[in-house]
């Protein structure tokens, strides 16, 4: 058998493709599994999982690497740190170029790309990464003992990072772009509480300065767009997600937020074409979800495999 | 304790040991967290395309990591892992917060 050829092509190796690879190799169906990155997708990036039904306490690592693993026992080939450079989903036979050099084909494909955190994309960002901004409070919050720092956000994470940041800094400023919060009730009545924290509403960030670190950001009133300039140690980025979908643009139906359009059974509008996980329109992402997204998505493949 | 496959600087005579004996080392200093792990994997992976580099982790939380922590070019540093390349012992690059493998693989291209 040419080993390029596959029976289905997992294109992302979160929480949902994980699962349908196992779910797909299980049924002998000959599985390829492409990430760019590695394993696990967002699901990597969480520090501590407590609500996965079945595992009391674990880290995304050591999740991750269970379904890598229970995948590959099952015979599925994953392929991480690799780029996927080219896409073909409309002929019957699907290809998916890496490297923009090995082309792979299959008689179904699961998009399971995955989302990940927003950047503000203002100036300075970039070049502050790690000096001053940072996107996970559980890495970096103790370098900020005693600091003045700054929370960009409004939902659950931000309210939620705020809070377990106040454990070291000595103040912290809630700076999101509406009059009110999209985090849950507690999450709101818990960062209202602490004295530490404080909030600048309406507004956003929209330049960081500084030398060796960020030392100063730029505040925009979204309301009446005045700016002025605010003096501060660090900030912490929590603006929400989105979805990796950039490569699929014409070649696939998205949503004005540039998710993938499904059916509940995870059909895409073209034929042999699945999505599942946080790339696809929906509106709780959650691992739990996304496993569910693809067991369901693997099941209509095999399905698929066998009527055509 | 770092859970990956590389091997492990423990020590700040360890550490000065690999710097003598290697022409060429990557070390990535952090923790097991999400900045991190992504950092050390794209490790295992080069390691094998790379042989003339020694990869390896240091967990950041040791006394004996204060030869990373406290090195004059992670000045500045907030995030995690601080990521540093040697050539004949001397610091030719660092980098603070998640790297992805292209990244890296640049600055082994660059300073290897």
């Amino acid at each position: 058998m040419d080993t390029n050829k596959y029976d289905v092509i997992v294109i992302g190796g979160g929480a949902a493709g994980l699962t349908a690879g196992i779910y797909l190799s299980r049924a002998k169906l000959k599985t390829l599994i492409l990430n760019e990155g590695m394993v696990g997708g967002q699901m990597i990036l969480t520090y501590e999982i407590a609500n996965y039904p079945g595992i009391e306490k674990t880290s995304g690592y050591q999740l991750s690497m269970i379904m890598k693993k229970q995948a590959e026992s099952f015979g599925c080939d994953i392929k991480q740190n690799i780029k996927v450079t080219d896409i073909q989903l409309d002929s019957k036979e699907k290809t998916v170029t890496v490297n923009e050099k090995d082309k792979y084909t299959a008689k179904a494909v699961i998009l399971a790309t995955g989302g990940r955190s927003r950047n503000l994309n203002v100036e300075g960002e970039e070049t502050f990464k790690g000096r001053g901004i940072s996107y996970c409070a559980t890495c970096d919050g103790d370098f900020y003992t005693g600091k003045d720092i700054i929370v960009v956000g409004g939902g659950n994470s931000a309210l939620e990072e705020a809070v377990a940041l106040t454990q070291f800094a000595k103040t912290v400023t809630i700076v999101h772009q509406f009059d009110h919060f999209q985090a849950f009730d507690q999450a709101v009545e818990q960062a209202k509480n602490n004295e530490k924290i404080n909030f600048i509403m309406e507004s956003t960030i929209d330049a960081f300065f500084g030398d060796e670190k960020v030392n100063k950001v730029r505040i925009k009133n979204l309301k009446d767009n005045t700016t002025y300039e605010k003096e501060i140690d660090g900030v912490f980025i929590f603006i929400g997600y989105e979805a990796n979908t950039e490569k699929l643009k014409g070649i696939i139906e998205l949503n004005k937020w540039g998710e993938i359009v499904t059916d509940e059974q995870m059909k895409t509008a073209k034929e042999g074409v699945f999505a599942a996980g946080d790339a696809r329109a929906k509106k709780v992402r959650q691992i739990t979800t996304a496993v569910g997204d693809g067991a369901t998505a693997a099941v209509q493949v095999i399905e698929y495999i066998q009527n055509n | 304790m770092l859970y990956t496959n590389l091997e492990h600087v423990e020590s700040e005579a360890q550490f000065h040991k690999v710097l003598e004996e290697n022409e060429n080392v990557m070390i990535c200093c952090g923790r097991m967290g999400p900045m991190c792990v992504p950092v050390y994997a794209a490790m295992e992976e080069l390691r094998e395309e790379y042989p003339n580099v020694k990869f390896m982790d240091m967990e950041f939380d040791i006394p004996d990591a204060h030869v990373i922590r406290n090195a004059p070019e992670c000045a500045g540093f907030m995030g995690l892992p601080f990521t540093m390349y040697y050539k004949n012992g001397k610091v030719v690059k660092a980098t603070t917060s998640i790297q992805d493998k292209d990244q890296i693989e640049n600055i082994l291209k660059e300073v290897y």
